[in-house]
């Protein structure tokens, strides 16, 4: 029945289309915002007001092998690439070492994800729409560094050895292959080095910045970036899940009580209990 | 008991409860622990690199062994130690300039840019530029306790680079770095402080001038160390209030760094007075030098002391800054992924073959898109076909170059040339004598007789490769019977010239050469 009243109302045009496919278009130029264009803020409220049109632009998106995460004026036409898509970045075309050496790939993948962590801390930042995360290189850097620290700590208290069998380098704990690589280094040209840690966090960072997912701020301690609506849909939706659900698949659960475990709780009025929820100490 | 209960004989292995170790392994009871073992064979690889350099200078491109390179990675590695701050590190090109005098007095009259070449060679082989984590790695075995003997890689860094506030790259001795190089392997900070003080007292009371100043150097090292504890628990701190012990772990820091500078300074005013009498009242120049430098051990050591005081008033402060500020938020509504607590945290435990899928789907999930760069068929072809588009603008005018003539400094003339070539145009059957020829060359021209000799003699050694590549049919030869040749102008052998044909070279059709 509802078939017929909206083929009466009016029948769509091969224009419907067109249009429609100009949305997924800017949806694609992930740095253009609809507040900066004014087509695209059109075409974002026609996606709005007419549920055809909505329709017509998630199946072009997903003929495209595209997947629609929110269409709103602050996030305009969010889209990201399907697993399989051609708009999907490859680790190898990301990072030339990291498609051989299995340590580099880790440390490049664990980079985006520490980024994400500094820029979204609590899982309130993370499903706060208005929240507004700011990170910097050398923080991001730090703090996984202090992580490391810490699990170095713990292993050593529990007396158990870290290091790794010499035959079996992919049995080492992960957090060591952090730790052991150099943060920073002094090159000839005066330039990041590239296999350092922090040249690894920069190199996130950018392609981040690239994507549409921060911007940057300031020089200020190896550049300090802030994110976009599109970067905390892109961890909410899709990127958080899809690491939770590999994680799961290894038998790794980590049950919490939904309060977080990197700042304190505001409700238990200032006191700490030792070891309740502390990141480091209370693992 | 029934069974009786047999003496141990000498030398054998009383029976163990549990899984019989492998001979070979420590056994616990010997006092030694497998846990012990790799300590020290740790500690021991600490070492190595400065071995490593000594056992390398040989291998450099140069005249490099004279210089004693442990004691330069050593020095060094003090250098870095001693410029180490609250706040930063060394920088890497006042490392090298300080260094470079040990280095000049190593080999003194050497050229100054290899005392640099040196220097920095050591540091950066201290920072081992050359591997991916600018650190070094020792293989140590050990046995488990299921009686396993299993081979495991130690890393550990000497020197570490960091990042400055500026973004300059500093340099830190790392904790393994101190550690060998106040020669006091794994051992109690707090007690080993003591035991320097101790010394140092006892040192002065003695006057033995050199081995105060060791210990006071040891003493500041041991300061520095302490600094850094702290300095990472604020630093961390300031990051997250909630990551450092603030109920236990850093409050006694404090109260511990507290007392520990106050007990400082007790020790060092009085050795600060002892050593100013043991200054003044020397009477040998020697040991008044050694006592002043002492004074200014002490001094720099109270310095650090006063700022590792302010630092710790600094710290509750601080903290309470920090926890009102990263706790004041509200909190959400809705409550999503715990992306540290519930990922990143659990990653990080686990080995890196299994975190690197993890990561991995992180990564393909959260980069986003790129829209890839697509070529088509129609539109390169287009490329490819259009003739390059008439230039309308060919820039600017190009200004005519103003070439000045070179005189022509050529000894002969192109006439000249042809005429003695024309002369050593001997036919075949009939060479001739190099007096002949420079008498016939002399009568027309006075000049053309030194061009026809330089010509002979270079038919001495004619170049048969060139001329078979060219596929000459006849090469001018020279030969040297033994005359001598009586010239006023050129001296030598009185050379016989002919033109030999090339058997490789095919004969003309129109004149066919004698054989």
């Amino acid at each position: 029945m509802t078939h017929d009243t909206t083929g009466e109302a009016a029948p769509i045009t091969s224009a419907d289309v067109g249009d429609a496919a100009r949305l997924v278009a800017f949806g694609l130029q992930p740095k253009l915002l609809p507040a900066r264009d004014a087509e695209y803020a059109d075409l974002i409220r026609r996606h709005r007001e007419d549920p055809r049109f909505a329709a017509l632009a998630a199946a072009v998106a997903a003929g495209l092998g595209l997947v629609v995460l929110e269409v709103s004026p602050r996030a305009g036409m969010a889209v990201t690439a399907g697993e399989d898509s051609v708009f999907a970045v490859r680790m190898g075309d990301y990072a030339r070492r990291a498609g051989t050496e299995s340590a580099d790939r880790f440390l490049h993948g664990l980079a985006h994800l520490a980024v994400a962590v500094m820029a979204f801390p609590r899982p309130e930042d993370l499903a706060d729409d208005a929240y507004v995360g700011r990170l910097s290189v050398h923080g991001v850097d730090a703090f996984v560094r202090q992580a490391c620290l810490r699990l170095e700590e713990r292993v050593e208290q529990r007396g158990e050895i870290s290091d790794p069998e010499v035959d079996g380098p992919g049995l080492e704990a992960a957090w060591r292959v952090y730790a052991r690589r150099s943060a920073t280094g002094a090159t000839k040209d005066a330039r990041r080095l590239a296999a350092s840690t922090i040249g690894i966090v920069a190199k996130a960072v950018a392609f981040l910045v690239d994507s549409g997912f921060l911007q940057r701020v300031s020089d200020d301690a190896g550049g300090t970036y802030r994110t976009t609506a599109r970067y905390q849909l892109q961890v909410r939706d899709t990127a958080g899940s899809a690491a939770m659900s590999e994680l799961l698949d290894l038998g790794v659960v980590a049950v919490t009580d939904g309060s977080p475990s990197l700042l304190a709780a505001t409700t238990d009025g200032g006191e700490l209990a030792p070891g309740a929820g502390l990141p480091f100490h209370g693992v | 008991m029934t069974v009786p209960v047999r003496a141990g004989l000498p030398g054998e292995v009383p029976p163990t409860p549990g899984p019989a170790l492998p001979p070979g392994a420590a056994h616990p009871r010997s006092g030694v622990t497998e846990e012990g073992l790799a300590r020290r064979l740790k500690a021991l690889a600490c070492t190595a690199p400065l071995h490593d350099l000594e056992a390398r200078k040989a291998n450099l491109a140069g005249e490099y062994t004279v210089y004693a390179m442990a004691e330069l990675g050593l020095t060094a590695i003090d250098l870095v130690t001693v410029t180490m701050d609250f706040d930063t590190g060394a920088d890497h090109d006042e490392i090298v300039a300080r260094l470079r005098p040990r280095v000049a007095a190593q080999a003194p009259g050497r050229d100054p840019g290899e005392y640099e070449r040196v220097a920095r060679w050591v540091l950066e082989n201290l920072i081992n530029v050359g591997s991916v984590d600018r650190g070094f790695r020792a293989v140590y075995g050990m046995w488990t306790r299921e009686g396993e003997y299993i081979r495991r890689d130690y890393d550990f860094k000497l020197l570490e680079e960091v990042p400055g506030p500026d973004g300059h790259i500093f340099l830190r001795a790392t904790d393994e770095a101190i550690n060998v190089l106040v020669g006091a392997l794994d051992t109690d900070v707090t007690s080993a402080q003591i035991a320097a003080d101790v010394k140092l007292e006892h040192l002065i009371r003695r006057g033995r001038l050199a081995e105060a100043r060791f210990a006071a150097e040891q003493a500041r090292y041991r300061t520095v160390q302490y600094a850094e504890s702290l300095r990472r628990a604020l630093d961390a701190t300031r990051r997250n209030v909630r990551a450092v012990d603030w109920l236990q772990a850093v409050p006694d820091l404090i109260d511990e760094a507290f007392e520990h500078v106050a007990d400082r300074y007790r020790h060092e005013n009085a050795i600060l007075i002892n050593i100013r009498r043991a200054r003044d009242e020397a009477e040998e120049s020697e040991r008044k030098r050694g006592a002043a430098e002492l004074v200014d051990i002490v001094q720099d050591c109270i310095r650090r002391h006063t700022q590792l005081q302010t630092r710790l008033m600094e710290a509750g402060p601080l903290f309470r800054a920090e926890q009102d500020r990263q706790a004041f938020a509200a909190p959400g509504t809705r409550t999503g992924l715990d992306l540290y607590g519930q990922l990143l945290r659990p990653l990080l435990e686990l080995p890196v073959g299994d975190a690197r899928r993890v990561t991995d789907r992180f990564f393909a999930a959260g980069t986003g898109l790129r829209t890839p760069v697509a070529v088509r068929l129609h539109d390169l072809t287009e490329m490819l076909l259009t003739p390059p588009a008439p230039r309308d603008h060919l820039g600017a005018e190009l200004p005519e170059p103003d070439v000045s003539l070179t005189p022509d400094d050529s000894r002969y003339t192109e006439s000249q040339h042809d005429a003695a070539a024309l002369l050593l145009d001997i036919p075949p059957q009939t060479p001739r004598r190099l007096s002949g020829l420079l008498a016939e060359a002399r009568e027309a021209d006075p000049d053309l007789g030194y061009l026809v000799a330089l010509l002979a003699f270079h038919a001495a050694s004619p170049p048969v490769g060139t001329a078979l590549r060219q596929g000459d049919r006849t090469l001018l030869v020279a030969v040297d019977d033994g005359t001598e040749l009586d010239d006023p102008e050129v001296g030598g052998a009185d050379l016989i010239i002919g033109t030999a044909v090339l058997a490789g070279a095919r004969p003309e059709p129109e004149r066919p050469t004698p054989a």
